[in-house]
């Protein structure tokens, strides 16, 4: 770690008409690392991702991406911003009217002046890299079962080789053994690319396989941040239930 | 702001070295890529690069130097200086090659022959509609025949709900833009008959046309824009979100469940709706008359009544419970044949409207044909 802060949110406030979601939270993403997201459901996991990202207008506070503040941006100013990170929504959020290809190629017609011959190859390059066969890049995405779709999000969100990548809920719903194989992944892309990942997770066992540093979110705002181990030795009542359950043992097992 | 990506080829005895600098990534490489890929490197063993100039450097920048080490028969890339994190790129491009067989080749072409293709695939596909969509219709007359001799088994709440919905709640468009419509027809038909002298003919002119045609078509062509795409979109959302498997499961027909209700609400309400629009109709033709042409609405109704016979009126009413279902028919059918995205419920939306005001229109001229030849 290289301990330069690669998102930086302070007293950031959102909420949706009088429903306060978060209130003075403060968290910091370093360089290099992959950050999980836990918390209860409703404890706003999905929407700080969403703060951060611009898709959610926060109330109050800042958000800066490698020293830039991108809170409240909007139009080009954002889209100037946005090849800064690449994000994977949870059902995979695929164009379903498009090809996987061609899914992969979109942010790159968008955003590059790439000839189309060697946006072909690159976007085949991505889907080999998330795990894909060539051969699916054809397919539309209504053809794909649920692991491989998030598989070709993953190629999309990586198709401009940001350096930062924000994960909602990757292994949610996959079969214990895909869902393993995608935190492989994870780790693996993380470190070939020196990717800064942000991830959004319920699954203990993505939490111990893939996350270098663990923040709880919970009463809106982080109640507890560090790795694993040290979570485990923490008193709050959620964070001990959470990791010290049944799930949470066998989860932590599994790492040693 | 990012160093624009530049190159040397040298060749010092037979030893190809490609020295890059600047910024190597998917933004920069547009311009220089065509360039690049006919790049003629000479040396057969390998291709020799040296990043040290280079500041940013990315999957892209790799991928492509992987391409030329390929075109030019090299099976490696020799990095003479960069970082780790660039030679840990270059290896993971070349560990992802694509096998010989799965080379893109050029793009589909859309030539003659795939036009003839979508002509021949279309053709075929409109026939099958029709003899599904019949097939449907038998299916679900069966079922509503079933619900008639077991009321017990009719959802009589999802009825009336439905009846409200795409029957009551119609009212005041179909009454509205009937009247607008008998306005129109009675101006046309005055100012062409003011020339002949016969003005007072706009009465028989907007009590045929409307009782006739208009009544039901006006009606048919709303209920298919606004209840059969409801209808459409209501089952296909519960298709999209596997509730009508659920139903299945639980032994529920979904025939009986959401068609039966819905055609059944059609049959009773398209002829209310049908009346209201004939009434609004030619109470629009009556406005037209008494304030532009002075045909004070007495004289408007007593004519009606004496010269314009009860067969029209009745000819208009015999088409309402036809439309009526086909409007939900088409509309259901379409809802049912929703797939799990979210695109097949826009296309089976659009293709139900269509569907539906295409059958109205068609309909309508058999029904014409058929009273003509019975003289009615």
């Amino acid at each position: 770690m290289t301990g330069q802060i690669a998102i930086r949110v302070r007293d950031l406030k959102t909420a949706f008409g009088h429903h306060v979601v978060h209130e003075h939270l403060d968290v910091d993403v370093y360089d290099g690392e992959i950050l999980g997201v836990i918390g209860p459901s409703g404890s706003g996991k999905s929407v700080l991702l969403r703060a951060i990202v611009g898709l959610k207008k926060p109330a109050h506070g800042t958000v800066e991406v490698y020293g830039d503040d991108v809170s409240g941006l909007e139009g080009d100013a954002l889209r100037s911003v946005q090849d800064r990170w690449g994000i994977m929504f949870q059902d995979g959020a695929l164009f379903s009217n498009l090809t996987v290809r061609e899914n992969v190629m979109v942010p790159m017609r968008e955003h590059t002046n790439l000839p189309v011959p060697f946006m072909r190859q690159l976007a085949d390059q991505k889907i080999r890299m998330s795990g894909l066969e060539t051969k699916d890049g054809d397919k539309f995405p209504s053809d794909l079962s649920g692991g491989m779709r998030k598989r070709a999000a993953l190629a999309r969100a990586l198709a401009l080789d940001p350096p930062i990548l924000f994960l909602d809920e990757p292994t949610a719903g996959l079969d214990p053994i895909t869902a393993g194989a995608f935190d492989k992944l994870v780790r693996e892309l993380q470190r070939a690319l020196s990717l800064t990942v942000f991830l959004v997770t319920h699954d203990l066992d993505t939490l111990a396989a893939t996350c270098d540093r663990i923040v709880v979110l919970g009463e809106g705002h982080v109640i507890a941040s560090g790795t694993m181990q040290e979570l485990q030795r923490m008193d709050h009542p959620w964070v001990q239930e959470y990791f010290c359950g049944p799930r949470g043992r066998a989860a932590t097992a599994g790492v040693k | 702001m990012s160093a624009p990506p530049r190159y040397t080829l040298d060749v010092t005895n037979g030893q190809a070295v490609l020295d890059l600098e600047g910024d190597w990534t998917v933004h920069t490489l547009g311009k220089l890529q065509p360039e690049l890929s006919r790049l003629d490197v000479p040396d057969e063993s390998k291709l020799a690069v040296d990043l040290a100039d280079v500041g940013r450097f990315d999957t892209a920048a790799a991928l492509l130097l992987d391409r030329i080490a390929c075109t030019n028969g090299q099976d490696e890339i020799e990095v003479l200086a960069g970082t780790e994190g660039m030679r840990h790129l270059i290896e993971q491009a070349r560990s992802l090659r694509p096998k010989p067989e799965e080379e893109i080749g050029p793009d589909d072409t859309h030539g003659f022959v795939d036009l003839l293709e979508r002509t021949g695939r279309t053709a075929t596909s409109f026939i099958n509609e029709v003899i599904d969509t019949l097939a449907f219709f038998g299916e679900t007359i069966v079922s509503m025949l079933g619900a008639l001799i077991r009321p017990a088994r009719m959802r009589w709440s999802a009825l009336v709900s439905v009846m409200e919905d795409s029957g009551i709640d119609a009212v005041p468009i179909v009454g509205f833009l009937s009247f607008f419509v008998g306005m129109v027809v009675a101006f046309i038909g005055a100012t062409t008959l003011a020339e002949f002298g016969a003005t007072i003919f706009t009465v028989e002119l907007v009590g045929i046309s409307v009782l006739r045609e208009f009544g039901v078509i006006l009606t048919a062509i709303i209920l298919a824009g606004r209840t059969n795409s409801a209808f459409t979109a209501q089952i296909g959302a519960m298709q999209m979100r596997q509730e009508v498997d659920a139903m299945v499961t639980l032994g529920l027909d979904p025939l009986e469940v959401l068609v039966v209700p819905r055609a059944l609400a059609m049959l009773i309400m398209t002829p209310i709706l049908t009346l209201v629009s004939m009434l609004f109709g030619i109470g629009g033709g009556a406005f037209v008359s008494w304030v532009a042409l002075d045909i004070n609405p007495t004289v408007f109704f007593n004519r009606l009544q004496d010269l314009v016979p009860l067969q029209h009126f009745w000819v208009g009413m015999s088409k309402a419970p036809v439309f009526g279902m086909v409007v939900a028919l088409i509309g259901c059918r379409q809802g049912l044949l929703v797939g799990g995205s979210v695109q097949s419920l826009g296309h089976s939306t659009t293709k139900s409207v269509v569907q539906a005001l295409f059958s109205i229109i068609v309909i309508d001229a058999l029904f014409a044909v058929f009273y003509m030849e019975l003289d009615i």
